[in-house]
Parts: C-alpha cells; sequence; structure tokens
C-alpha cells in the first residue's frame, strides 16, 4: 500500500498464485502520474504476475495521465499468456478510455530514431546539394545581372526611396564603426612598424607604410569585412523571413520581379556607399598613424602628411575604391542570395545568415587574391 | 449552486501607448464552461486575450486567473499559473525543426519526470486524441494548416491544463475542418472537462461550441452584450449585437 504525494492512492492484493488485484483511489492526473507509474513498475516488477486486474471503484477522476498508469501497469505481464483486466470503470473513466482507443496503445513509436546515414550517402547528399547550390548561384548571377540591365535602361523602375535607405542602412549607420576600427588599425600598424624602422632611423617610412597598406589593401578589405557582418547578415535574414512568410511569393504573383524590387536597391546602394566607406576608412588609418608618428616618434604633423601625400599616387586611391566597388558587389549578392535560398522555418533563417556572412567574408579574400596576382604582372 | 469562477476580470484597461484599446471592463469565466469573447475585427479581441494569458500587463484593473492574480503578481507564481494554462496560437506556433511529436513532448519532458518510454505512449494518446496519428514524424512545414491547429492544441494540453485559451481557432481553415476542430473542441471539454476560452468572430463556431458569450465594441471600448448567444441573437436589446449575430448589414448608423 501506497499514497502518492497528493490525491492517489492504491492497495494491492497478492494471493501468491500469480494472479494480483490493484485497487486505486482519489485522481489519477497529471499531478502524480509521474509517481505512481513508477511505483506501479516496481511493485508488478518484483511479483512477475501471470494476470493482474485493475479495480477502479472509487477513483474519482481519471484523464489521459490517469490511463498511461493504467497502460503502464498493462505493459508488465506478457502479452501472450498474461491477462489484464478492469474492473469497476466509472462512466467517464470508460469515455476517455475508448477515445483514447486503450487496447491499441503503446505499440507505437512517435519519436523518429535519429540515425546518421553511411559515408556514401552522406558524400553523395553533399555532392547534390553543392550541384544545386552552384546551379542556383549561376542562375543568381544571371537574375541579378538582367535586373541591373533592366534598371539602366528603365532607370524609373528603380525602387528610388528603398535605394535611399539601403544607403543609409549600409553606409551612414556604418560610419562610426568603420571610423573607429579604421584608426584603431592605424594606430596598431604605426606602431608595429616604428619599432622596426626606428632601428634603421627610416621613422618616417611609417608615414609610407601606413598610408600605402591601408589605401591598396587593408582599406577596402576592412570596410568590406564590416559591411559583410552588418550589411550582408541583414539582407539576407530580411530576405529569408520575406521568404518564409510568402511575401516573396507575394511579390512575385503582384507581377513584381523578385530580384529587381529586393536586390537592386541593395546592390545599387552597396556599390556606392562601401567606396566611400572606404576612402573615409583610408583617412581614419592615416589619422591613427598620425597619432602615433606624433607621439611617439617625434615627427611633425607637416612631414607625416608630407610623406603620406609623396607615397600614395592616384592609382593607388582609385584601386583601393575599385576593390571595394567589387568586394560591395560580392557581399550584397551573397547575402541576397542566401536569403532566396532559404527553404523551411526559423531555423533556416540563422543558416543562411551565417552563410551570407561567411561566404561574403569567402568571397572577399578570393578576390582580393585575385586583383594581387592581376597587378603584380600588369604593373 | 453557486458556479466556480476560474478567471475574474475586474476594471480591465487595456492601452497600447496612449490609445485605450479595453475601458474597464469585469467579467468571469466559470469552471468547465466554453466561453467565447466576440466582436469585430479590431475591437480588442487579441488584446484582451493577451491580457488574460499575463503577455500584456493591464494599465489598471485585476486578471486573477485559477486563483492567481497575474496582473500584479511576482514572477514565481506567475510561472506556476501558466503551467495550469495553454494557449493555442493562431497558426499552431509549432516549433519548426521539431516534429509534430517532439513539439508536443516539448512540455511533458519539461514538466514531468515520466520515464521515457512512458512519454512515448502518452504522446500517442495526445495526437490521438486530437486525431493525428500517423503524423508523429512529420515536421511541421510539411503538415496541413487544419493539422497544425490540431497539433498545437496537442502541444497547448500536453500537461492538462486547467484553462485552454484559443485566438481564433477557425480562421483560415475551411469550413469543413474548421467544425472538425469545432467538434475537437467540444469533446475535449466533455471528456477532460477542460475550461475553454475562445476569440472568435466566426458565427458558425459561436453558435456550435458556445456555452457563453461576451461581446466587446470597438466604439464603446466595453462589453456590449453577455450571455447565450442564441438568446442575444433573437432577443437582445441592442441593435447592434442582433445584426451582428443575424450576419446582417448596417442598415443606418445606431
Ligand atoms: N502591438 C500593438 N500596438 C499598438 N496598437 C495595437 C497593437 N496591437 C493591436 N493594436 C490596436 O489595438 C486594437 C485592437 O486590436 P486587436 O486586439 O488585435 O483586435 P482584434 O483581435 O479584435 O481584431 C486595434 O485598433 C489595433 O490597431
Ligand atoms: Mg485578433
Amino acid at each position: 500500500m501506497q499514497t502518492a504525494e497528493m490525491s492517489c492512492r492504491y492497495d494491492l492484493f497478492d494471493r501468491g498464485d500469480g494472479h494480483i488485484r490493484v485497487r486505486f483511489e482519489g485522481r489519477m492526473d497529471a499531478a502524480n502520474a509521474a509517481f505512481m507509474v513508477r511505483e506501479i513498475k516496481d511493485v508488478l516488477q518484483a511479483r512477475m504476475p501471470r494476470s493482474l486486474t485493475i479495480d477502479l471503484q472509487n477513483v474519482t477522476y481519471l484523464d489521459d495521465f490517469g490511463a498511461l498508469v493504467l497502460l503502464e501497469a498493462k505493459k508488465m505481464i506478457s502479452d501472450d499468456v498474461g491477462h489484464f483486466s478492469l474492473e469497476n470503470v466509472g462512466r467517464d473513466a470508460q469515455r476517455i478510455l475508448s477515445v483514447l482507443n486503450f487496447d491499441a496503445l503503446g505499440k507505437k513509436q512517435v519519436f523518429s530514431q535519429k540515425q546518421r546515414p553511411n559515408v556514401f550517402v552522406r558524400l553523395g547528399e553533399g555532392v547534390l546539394e553543392h550541384a544545386s547550390d552552384l546551379k542556383h548561384m549561376v542562375s543568381f548571377v544571371g537574375s541579378v545581372c538582367l535586373s541591373l540591365l533592366h534598371v539602366a535602361v528603365h532607370p524609373r523602375s528603380l525602387r528610388k526611396d528603398d535605394l535611399v535607405l539601403c544607403m543609409q542602412r549600409t553606409g551612414v549607420d556604418a560610419l562610426p564603426i568603420v571610423g573607429l576600427i579604421s584608426f584603431l588599425l592605424g594606430l596598431i600598424m604605426a606602431f608595429m612598424s616604428s619599432v622596426q624602422l626606428r632601428q634603421f632611423g627610416a621613422d618616417i617610412y611609417v608615414a609610407s607604410l601606413v598610408s600605402l597598406a591601408m589605401t591598396r589593401e587593408l582599406g577596402p578589405i576592412m570596410t568590406a569585412i564590416i559591411v559583410a557582418g552588418r550589411s550582408g547578415s541583414a539582407f539576407a535574414a530580411e530576405i529569408a523571413t520575406m521568404k518564409i512568410s510568402e511575401e516573396v511569393d507575394a511579390l512575385f504573383t503582384m507581377g513584381f520581379d523578385p530580384t529587381r524590387f529586393l536586390v537592386v536597391p541593395k546592390v545599387i546602394a552597396a556599390v556606392i556607399v562601401v567606396p566611400l566607406l572606404t576612402l573615409f576608412s583610408d583617412v581614419f588609418a592615416i589619422l591613427g598613424g598620425l597619432v602615433v608618428g606624433m607621439l611617439t616618434l617625434d615627427l611633425t604633423a607637416n612631414a607625416y602628411m608630407a610623406q603620406t601625400i609623396k607615397t600614395l599616387t592616384l592609382f593607388d586611391v582609385f584601386l583601393g575604391v575599385f576593390k571595394s566597388a567589387v568586394f560591395a558587389l560580392l557581399v550584397s549578392w551573397v547575402g541576397c542570395l542566401r536569403g532566396f535560398q532559404v527553404r523551411g522555418g526559423a531555423a533556416s533563417v540563422g543558416r543562411a545568415t551565417t552563410s551570407a556572412v561567411v561566404s561574403g567574408i569567402f568571397l572577399i579574400i578570393l578576390f582580393n587574391s585575385v586583383f594581387s596576382v592581376i597587378l603584380r604582372y600588369w604593373e | 449552486m453557486e458556479r466556480q469562477a476560474v478567471i475574474e476580470v475586474r476594471d480591465l484597461v487595456a492601452v497600447y501607448g496612449g490609445d485605450v484599446i479595453i475601458d474597464s471592463i469585469s467579467f468571469d469565466v466559470y469552471a468547465g464552461e466554453i466561453f467565447v469573447v466576440l466582436g469585430g475585427s479590431g475591437c480588442g479581441k487579441s488584446t484582451l486575450l493577451k491580457h488574460l494569458i499575463g503577455l500584456n500587463r493591464p494599465r489598471s484593473g485585476h486578471v486573477i486567473v485559477a486563483g492567481h492574480d497575474i496582473s500584479h503578481c511576482d514572477e514565481q507564481t506567475y510561472h506556476t499559473t501558466l503551467r495550469k494554462i495553454g494557449v493555442l496560437y493562431q497558426s499552431g506556433a509549432l516549433l519548426g525543426s521539431m516534429t509534430v511529436a517532439e513539439n508536443v513532448a516539448l512540455p511533458i519532458l519539461e514538466y514531468t519526470d515520466l520515464p521515457q518510454d512512458a512519454v512515448n505512449t502518452l504522446v500517442e494518446m495526445k495526437l490521438s486524441l486530437v486525431g493525428l496519428n500517423g503524423y508523429e514524424h512529420h515536421l511541421p512545414s510539411e503538415i496541413s494548416g487544419g493539422m497544425k491547429k490540431r497539433a498545437g492544441l496537442a502541444r497547448a494540453m500536453a500537461l492538462n491544463p486547467q484553462i485552454l485559451f484559443f485566438d481564433e481557432p477557425s480562421a483560415g481553415l475551411d469550413p469543413v475542418t474548421s467544425a472538425e476542430l469545432d467538434q475537437l473542441i467540444l469533446d475535449l471539454n466533455r471528456i477532460l472537462g477542460t475550461t475553454m476560452v475562445i476569440v472568435t468572430h466566426e458565427l458558425q463556431s459561436i453558435f456550435t461550441v458556445a456555452q457563453r458569450v461576451i461581446m466587446l465594441d470597438k466604439r464603446t471600448r466595453g462589453i456590449i452584450a453577455e450571455g447565450d448567444p442564441i438568446f442575444l441573437r433573437d432577443h437582445s436589446r441592442n441593435s447592434f449585437v442582433r445584426r451582428f449575430l443575424n450576419r446582417e448589414l448596417k442598415v443606418a448608423e445606431s
């Protein structure tokens, strides 16, 4: 005999011939089901009954949790030889047991067994997935090009309000972080190089190093990476959410080209503002270098700036700006692509966003290497 | 016999920012009944529901659910109250990354310490109660809108809450599916004795399931009718209520 935490108890009669009677009393509901299931399993397991009779006469309330207790008790006797019966089942209890189809319950596995498929299946799946990814990418390149062409021919079809908003979000809002990071980068570069250059008395070349490295390489790369993190991810999340909530389909059926509607303003905005951000970043990095030059190397501001201007050619600046325009195109393109590739629910929006940033950064570095190789042979 | 109130609303004022949406309403919901909140679009039905389940706090007044004043209680009390209620959201609100069975098992695994195979059986029971056997392994994106609502219902009643809340259960369903869902609500109410609070403007459902209704009005921001829907349809003293329930167009501004 046992009492559950609160409202349900049972008595057990064992005549010693393998026939067991259990009489439940009180409420059999969610509050005590877990306790009762464990109890009844323990007692019955010890006795291994051949037949089990459960008396529900004094049960005042029974819901599906109560039915679960009965079912777990039933499972304790072996199916083929054992005998299970319920006695004095009240009207309400009878109703719920029949609705639940009590006699047929408990035979099904409702949770999926998560099996990892073998290595060949996974390899094959991976290949197919990447192939379709590639196909999607190529067709998206095409559709973006077509849309851009269309906008070039019909400038009025460009959504100007969206464009301005995108320019603000991608450009203006990024100014503080780009400025800060570039300033600190200039500072660090000047510090590190001054230690080396001072040994040769070549202090003044700190200015050359900082300005050249920033305008040609680091400025465009850093700016593009920040834009990938801030805006590439935002583009992907926005489009992905629109896609899973059928907003993209709605645009399509209203006769809009989703690419032209959603992608073109973002790409154009990025291509306009990212080069400007890069110029901004160059200036701040040079300022960072200047601070170090004046404070630790005793250079005058005049000398530092003169050296900077002597080093930089217009070509260097243009190269940086051109590269950053290409990076902007890549980052915004891949952000939108990942957004359109989304399939499923909330989790896939997260994956699309991550993938937008990772692919964006990868493309930036890849194309930067390509530029380096081309320039090596061209100059 | 005095009926026992499981929800008591007293002088509730609901606002968004500065806009008063509901102005000082009071009503009771009794144990075991099917209670319907109805009214035209934008009259504040969903807003009222959010206050009843504690997602929004009232500007003033009290909302007492299962004995606890959830408008003025601490986090702990609110959480114990949440265990006694279940909510079916408009589109089911199933977690997209889990199968139907895993969605239903989620609260069971969190709040009970049943052994794994018992949870398995219980989920099977819950799904058969809502008529979804055979769809255990499906993802929410692979089943229809009506099924999502059923699965959402199975999850909402996973722990056999005392009170179930429904936000527009028939919205977006075809008439047959919608009627089936109404029947399911009636059955669950009868079998488990769960109190049901339903927000809807679907006349067909109202006359099928509702035992008592309150009707909200956008203009007065209060309750303009309370009682048995069929009685109100035929005998309400307010002509707007009669017209609404008879589905008549506004003839002239009342
Ligand atoms: N989050 C919100 N912020 C501000 N106003 C809201 C918000 N949600 C709803 N409203 C306003 O409250 C009123 C009632 O809305 P709601 O409760 O959704 O109506 P119903 O569900 O009856 O159609 C509407 O006028 C709506 O504009
Ligand atoms: Mg609503």
